[in-house]
Formats: C-alpha cells, structure tokens, sequence
C-alpha cells in the first residue's frame, strides 16, 4: 500500500491506501498541519495546495493521483518569490483574523499571481470566491492580492 | 402574563465561588478580589459579576528571561478578535516594554489563577483592559523599585522607559532583563499605590500599529489550532451523532467499520439527556489511526437510532406556529402607556412580521479536541472559548475533581459562539478513557458541525404602530416570539430569558409615548446556542426594518424619521426600562445614551452622503442599533439589476465604542461583522424535517463568498477619551447589517424583504 510522494521539494512514502486523501495524508500521516481542513468536498478551499502549481483541494484529491507531480503545500510557498510577496501583502494588511483559512487563501493568492500578475477585480473574485473565511476578511484578502501584485517589480 | 424574571445568570451553573479557592503558589498577593466590597446580594457588575472575576497580579501575567526576553501570558482565547495581541499590548504598554521583545503565552483553563476566561460577549477588552494595566504598571513598578535599590537612589530619581530603566540625574540605564530577578523578590506593589500612564503616555494603546502577533505563523502555515494537535501513539476519531436532539443509538454493526484499513476500534458514547447542557450527545466512535479511515469507517457503521420526542421537528410548521403566537397576546415585558388605546385613536396602522431562521456558526475549524489520561488526570488539547468551562464539564464527566483536569488552549479557527460548548472536549475524554488513556483527537467533519451544532435560534417579529397624522408613531407593539438558549440548561422556559430581551427588545431606544413588549411562549426542538450577536439580530433586523416602512408610510426620509423616533439625547437607565441584564454592566457607567446612538447614525450618514442621487436600481439604506455596550450605524449602498442580481459597492459603518485600545483590529472586526452580516442576510439558512436538520455542508449551507461580500467598507470610528467605560467590539457590527442591507433594497426596488434569508426573494 506504499505511495511515493513529492512534498515541497522531498520524495517521501506513505504506507496508507492510495485513494487516502492528500489532506489527511499530509496532516495526520506526514504531520504538515498548514493545510487546514474545512469541508471535505472541495467547498472552502481551506485545503489548497499546489500539484504542479495548480490550485488543488487537497481534501477531494486521492494520493493516487498526486504520484509524479510536485505538491506544494503552505509550508514552503514562503520559498516561492510571488509566495513570500503575498505573505509580506498579508502582514502588512493585517488580512488575518483567526487565521484558519488563511493557508488555503494564501495558496489560491499565490496560484492566481503566478498565472496573472495583474489581476483585476473580477479576476480576483473568480479565483478567491472558492475560498470561505467566516472571519470576513474579504476586503483585506482583495487589497493584499493588488500589493502583492504591485510589488511585483517587472521580473517574475 | 408573567413578570420578566430577575436577572439569569445561565452561565454559571456550578461553578465556584472566588472565595474559598487558595491560590496554588504563593507571592500572589493581588488575586481577583472585586474592586469594592459588596454587600451579599448586591448586584455585581462588568468584570466582576462573572466567574471568578478579574486578576491583576503582574507575577501571574508577566515574566522578564534575564535576556530582557517579556512573556506575557494571554488568558482570553484567540479566535480572530486579536485578543492575544490586544491584551498583552496594554499590558506591555503600562510595563514600558519594547512589544518587539514580547512573547505571548497562552493561559491554561484556571479561572481561580487568572479571572474570568470565557471568552464571549464582547467581553475581553472591555473587562481586562484596566486589570491588564495595572498588572503592566506593577510590573514596571517592581523594575523601577529593584534599579532605585541596586543604584542606592531615591525612586523619584528613576523611571522605565522603553524596556530599561533609567536613573535621570546620571543618565545610567539598566535593561529589564538585568532588574527582572531582583523585581521579582520584591512585594507587588498595593494596587492604590500604582501610577498609571496617562492616554498621551501610551506607546501602543489606541495607536493600532501593532500586528497580530500570530501573524507570522498564520501566513506561513505554522498556527496550531484544535485540530492541529498531535500527540505520540494518538488516535483519531469521528462520531455518528444522533441526527435529532434527544435521540439516541438503540443498536450498532461495525462489522463493516472494522474491515476499513486503519480502524482500530469502534466506541458507543452514552447521550445526555435533555436538556443536554454542554455535555455530548453521544452516538457512535470510530477510532482510527488517520482521520480519513475514521470517517471511512463512520460510513460502514450500521445504527439503529431512536429519534424521541424532538423527531418531528419541522422548520415550515414550526415558522407557522411561530407566526400564530406572535398573533396573540403574550407575557408583557416592558409596557408603558396604553398602546392598545394609542392605536384605536391613530390616524394609521402599520403591521409587519419579520422571520429570521435558524444559523449556525460554521467557524471555518470545525469543532475538534484531544484528550489523554494519564495516572488518573486527564489532559485536553482544544479550540475552546471557554476553558475553564472546559475544564469542569471533562472533570464532572470523567468523575473527577476539576484540579485532576488540564485544559490546553490552543488557536481557535474561528468561535462565534460554537466553541463557548464543550461538548466536543468532553467527547475526546470520554474516548480517551475508553481507550484506556490513549490521546484521542475528535475531529468534527463540517456535516457533523452543520447537522449537531448549537443554532441560533428561530424567530418571527410582529411589529404594529399607530401614527397620528404627522405620520409619526403615538403606540408600538412588538411581539417577539423565540426558542430560548435557556432550553440547553434546565426545563425549557418557553420564553426568552432576561439576556436575550435584553438583546435590542426592551431595551429599545425609541421616545414613543405607548409602547408594549410581549415575548409569547414557544418551545425549544433543538440545540440552540449563542451566535455571534445572538438575539440581537432578529431584533434589530425587524426593528430597524419597521422604521425604515413607518418612515416610507409617512413619506419621510428613513434617516430622519429613525432619529426623530430616537428623540433628544439622553441617557436611558436600562433597568427602567425592564432590561435587568444590560450586557452585565452597571446601569450607571452604562446606560444606553441616545446621544451617543444619534452621533453614529448622523456620521454613517455624512460619510456615505446619505440624500445624494442615486441611479436607478441603486439604493442606500439606513440602521442602527445599541449592543453589547457599543453604538453603530450602518449605511449600505445596493445595486439590484433588473434579473435581481443584487451588488453591494459600499458600506459605511460608524462606530463608537467608547475608547479604542486597538483601532486597527477594531476596523477589521467590523469589517468582519459586516460581511457576516451580508451573509446572513443574504443566504444563511438551517431548516430542520424530521427532526434533522437538512443542511449538510457548505453547498446548501452557504455563507457569504467574496463575490457577495461588499466591494468597500469603510468603518468610521468615533474618538473617545480613556475616561469612558469601554464598550465590545467582536458583536455589535453584525446587527445593523441585515435591516441596512434590506433598507437599502427597498430603496434601490421598492421591494420590502421581511424573510431571511433574502435567498431567490429579488428574483422572484
């Protein structure tokens, strides 16, 4: 029952059955409690990760699926460059609240900038409204994705 | 028709006396007593009518490392108020600490230690922001004192500054980390004796500079919530609860749960009986060694359930049985004048019900706790507004003293209310000892949070006003018809308790010469629970909506007409007006103060320049309402297109909440509140068939998404000096929302919304 995996960079295996998520995997087999479970039918997006650096809901997504690509997870997009910007945009806006969501925010933000670094706000909505913060950070969510763009600089 | 009952503590149900507990160490020489002595059976007031009160002992709050490292232990839970950076910040502030140099600790449940921790009701600043001070100024006294000592100078000559101390004649300096061992030996200095700093003083206190000091953590994945804890050997469960309140399992198969890889063992939890309290609902465990087995194997469980009396509990009737009590007399609650005479003489009547249904709180961490027992002591891991709570509920179930009981606090993914009940706590002990003592983590899927949770509650708001020719009101008459969270902790009262009439009922602001309040009687069919701003929404919705249609039916702009309906600035004592509660706080330092309510609705209305032309299909609407000690008034801007699609571009939300501690986190509170609101308003439904309710995640249970949520808030802020009593801030943003939302809609269409949620009604 052994699944090989990359996370963040690592080749690691599994011994749990390959159509065990990739949420539950990462948090109770792997011990990576930065992707946050919040549905379990890909609603909230409080479990985004990247598989190849596509926005991914870990909790729908059957390791089996995962083997040969790159999963990204929470804990190293700070090593990303528009990663680390939109964690610096989220400081700086005081965007969290009690935080919870904010790990799959923070990856959706990320995914969107990489593959459109000038999002308007239409473009925001469509990518983030996956994302559930009960908290209602909404507003700060949408100002921290245009200073994370703006921050940018020219160079990707 | 009864007499409202004196004040309902509900909340304090077995728990002990401040007096007669003996703290633990010793040099604490300032534990919680009440600032004034009291006569027995005086009421007590803000912080010290509630369990366990206040503490202001620097040696239980902060400690200095001989690095000059502050630790400064945070006893209020963090669910996205801030608390943990709030707090500590006064307390850093009056220390004259460097808040770079601070770490936070979070307390353990130990109200006896610490003071009250139930972190609910608006409560943590407003309660513990002159607690905190005081332990900040003894702290900084005790260094101040230790370098006077270690110089052989007079104190007069030294003062803290910045996280050293300074002697001014000689400009030499002692950091705090080299005073912090001889501070400690000295007496905390007699809290008459202390020098607070004055408000020009504060380094951080009312500046809003400081940032969350989980922040770093958060973004980066590192934040621990309930869910989050892992212990060596530990296993993980889900539950099948019964889907109806007062159900219970009569027989169980896990012939098929035990095949599933990964299921370790299968455990029924006895129920509670009703009225369940805090205590599980019982059902049936599945133990596995990941959460994803565990719920696999749920999902092989075979159960028999006998649903009782509550299986016939539908929403549909029950909003029509509602609708019927509130069509006859009930128990008055505050009565002034002859409304009834008032409205045979009127020159018109106006008559409108409001239905506001059942919601649940939905924070984005489900509950989720993790226990073990060890050596017959039981250790609790958890995301719990309440730890103290937590602690005597796990203790009475388990069979032991409380002392025998720790309870861990971890972040809270979100609380509004959910996580003030235990009752996940008390369901990982139970399992735990079942296991022998093994760590056992409860995880809540959302079905489970959605389908067992504790809901605000469901009501229908019959409002009728007579007005004279004027168009203005001369008799009111307001039943409010709702199951009570009384219902959750003894025999069902069948009537709103003193804190929910309290909640925006009887304490209506409004100057009209005949007014009469009735609560008719109905009966509680599920668990209901706070949800953040409680009964205030129901009442404030149908309130503020009804002003806005007296104000249409008399041809005048709703702006106006609600603050004529408001009258001259005055201070109402809340007891006069039958509300015995008043939020806990004294009737003296916290009467409901017109004034101040006319001030928010007149600065909502300048910044979103209320009167302006609007195009067509856009709307303003207009409401304002008192709670929790604070006044807001809300402006919402709406666009509805001809299919019904509705925008809302803008919201202006003046606020005033007495003093500010922290600005920055109070705008985002409300911020927060706001989009709440819209969701609320908008979409946020539990009905219940059959006993059960018929949500199930977020597809049918829906909260507001940032395509709903408002382009722009602007929250404005009304300054006030430190010398006025502080008001809440986590609640009182969410009431005005709904009727300002829906004031604005009736402006943008014509169309008058009195159901919640607005749901499919502009298209429709």
């Amino acid at each position: 029952m052994s699944t090989t995996l990359s996370v963040n960079g690592k080749t690691v295996t599994v011994d749990v059955p390959d159509d065990t998520r990739l949420l539950w995997t990462l948090r109770d087999v792997l011990g990576m409690t930065g992707t946050k479970f919040g549905c379990g039918m890909a609603l909230c997006g409080a479990c985004t990760v990247h598989l190849d650096g596509a926005p991914t809901r870990a909790c729908i997504t059957p390791i089996a699926s995962t083997v040969g690509k790159k999963i990204t997870t929470i804990e190293a997009i700070g090593a990303d460059s528009v990663g680390q910007r939109v964690q610096a945009a989220w400081l700086d806006l005081g965007v969290p609240q009690c935080g919870y969501c904010q790990s799959g925010q923070i990856m959706a933000a990320t995914a969107l900038l990489r593959q459109n670094p000038r999002p308007s706000d239409a473009d925001i909505e469509a990518a983030m409204s996956g994302n559930i913060c009960r908290c209602g950070t909404y507003p700060r969510i949408r100002a921290a994705i245009k200073k994370a763009a703006s921050a940018e600089g020219g160079s990707r | 028709m009864s007499e409202v009952p004196a004040r309902l503590d509900i909340v304090n149900l077995s728990r002990r006396s401040l007096l007669g507990v003996t703290p633990a160490v010793g040099l604490i020489l300032a534990v919680g007593f009440p600032r004034f002595a009291l006569a027995g059976d005086e009421p007590k007031y803000g912080a010290d009518g509630m369990p366990h009160a206040w503490v202001d002992d620097p040696l239980v709050f902060v400690a200095i490392a001989p690095d000059g490292t502050v630790t400064i232990t945070c006893h209020r839970q963090e669910m996205g108020q801030g608390v943990r950076t709030s707090l500590p910040m006064v307390v850093a502030d009056e220390l004259e600490a460097d808040f770079s140099r601070v770490l936070v600790r979070q307390a353990q449940g130990d109200e006896a230690r610490f003071g009250n921790q139930d972190t609910d009701g608006s409560r943590s600043v407003r309660h513990f922001f002159e607690p905190m001070r005081r332990c900040g100024a003894a702290a900084r006294t005790m260094l101040e004192q230790a370098a006077a000592a270690q110089w052989g100078v007079p104190l007069a000559q030294v003062s803290a500054s910045n996280h050293e101390v300074v002697h001014h004649p000689t400009n030499r300096k002692l950091g705090y980390g080299a005073l912090a061992v001889a501070a400690s030996r000295l007496p905390v200095p007699a809290r008459d004796s202390l020098r607070l700093k004055s408000p020009a003083q504060f380094r951080y206190i009312g500046k809003g500079e400081v940032r969350i000091v989980d922040g770093p953590d958060i973004v980066a994945g590192r934040g621990k919530y309930g869910i989050d804890t892992r212990l060596e050997g530990m296993l993980y469960a889900v539950i099948a609860r019964p889907a109806v309140y007062g159900g219970r399992v009569v027989s169980h198969d896990a012939t098929e749960a035990l095949k599933i890889a990964g299921v370790v063992r299968v455990v029924e939890i006895p129920g509670t009986p009703v009225p369940s309290e805090f205590q599980p609902l019982g059902g049936v465990a599945v133990l596995a060694t990941n959460t994803w087995a565990a719920i696999q194997g749920r999902n092989a469980l075979t159960i028999q359930w006998d649903d009782g009396p509550n299986g016939s509990y539908d929403s549909t009737a029950y909003k029509a049985s509602l609708e019927t009590s509130v069509r006859n007399p009930g128990r008055v609650v505050r009565n002034e004048g002859d409304a009834a005479a008032a409205m045979k003489s009127a020159a018109r009547l106006v008559q409108a019900e409001y239905y506001v249904p059942h919601m649940t709180q939905a924070p984005m961490e489900p509950p989720a706790a993790t226990a073990r027992i060890v050596d017959g002591r039981c250790e609790v891991w958890a995301c719990v507004q309440a730890p103290q709570v937590t602690r005597d509920r796990v203790a009475k179930r388990l069979g032991l003293s409380a002392d025998r009981v720790t309870v861990n606090v971890t972040l809270l993914g979100g609380g509004f209310g959910r996580k003030s009940k235990p009752d996940y706590a008390v369901e990982a002990a139970l399992l735990s000892k079942a296991m022998d003592g093994k760590p056992v983590k409860v995880t809540w899927t959302r079905e489970d949070d959605i389908q067992h949770s504790y809901y605000h509650t469901v009501s229908v708001e019959h409002l009728e006003a007579g007005l004279d020719a004027s168009g203005k009101p001369v008799a009111w008459l307001h039943r409010s018809a709702a199951p009570s969270i009384s219902s959750i902790f003894g025999p069902d009262p069948k009537h709103e308790s003193a804190m929910e009439l309290g909640m925006g009922l009887v304490d209506v602001p409004f100057a009209i010469p005949n007014l009469r309040l009735e609560n008719p009687e109905v009966a509680a069919h599920t668990r209901i629970g706070w949800y953040r701003s409680v009964s205030n929404i129901p009442h404030a919705f149908a309130i503020q909506s009804f002003v806005a249609e007296l104000a249409a039916a008399a041809e005048r702009d709703p702006k106006d007409y609600l603050l004529e309906l408001i009258g001259s600035a005055r201070r109402i004592d809340p007891h006069k007006v039958r509300d015995s509660w008043n939020y806990g706080e004294s009737p003296v330092l916290y009467p409901v103060d017109t004034g101040r309510l006319r001030r928010v609705i007149e600065t909502a209305a300048q910044k979103a320049e209320w009167g302006k032309p609007m195009p067509a299909g856009s709307g303003l609407g207009i409401a304002a309402h008192y709670s929790f000690a604070a006044y807001v008034a809300v402006v919402v801007e709406v666009t509805v297109s001809d299919k019904g699609e509705l925008s809302i571009p803008r919201v202006d939300i003046a606020f005033d909440c007495g003093p500010q501690v922290n600005p920055e986190r109070i705008r985002v509170q409300l911020e927060g509140a706001c989009v709440m609101g819209v969701g609320n308003t908008l979409l946020s439904e539990i009905t219940f068939k059959g006993g059960r309710v018929e949500q199930t995640n977020f597809n049918d249970y829906q909260v507001a998404r940032m395509n709903v949520a408002p382009r722009d808030i602007r929250v404005h802020l009304i300054p006030a000096d430190f010398g006025m009593p502080l008001g809440g801030v986590g609640e009182p943003g969410v009431p005005p929302i709904a009727p300002a939302l829906c004031n604005a809609i009736f402006a943008a269409t014509g169309k008058r919304i009195r159901r919640l949620p607005i749901g499919d009604q502009l298209s429709t």
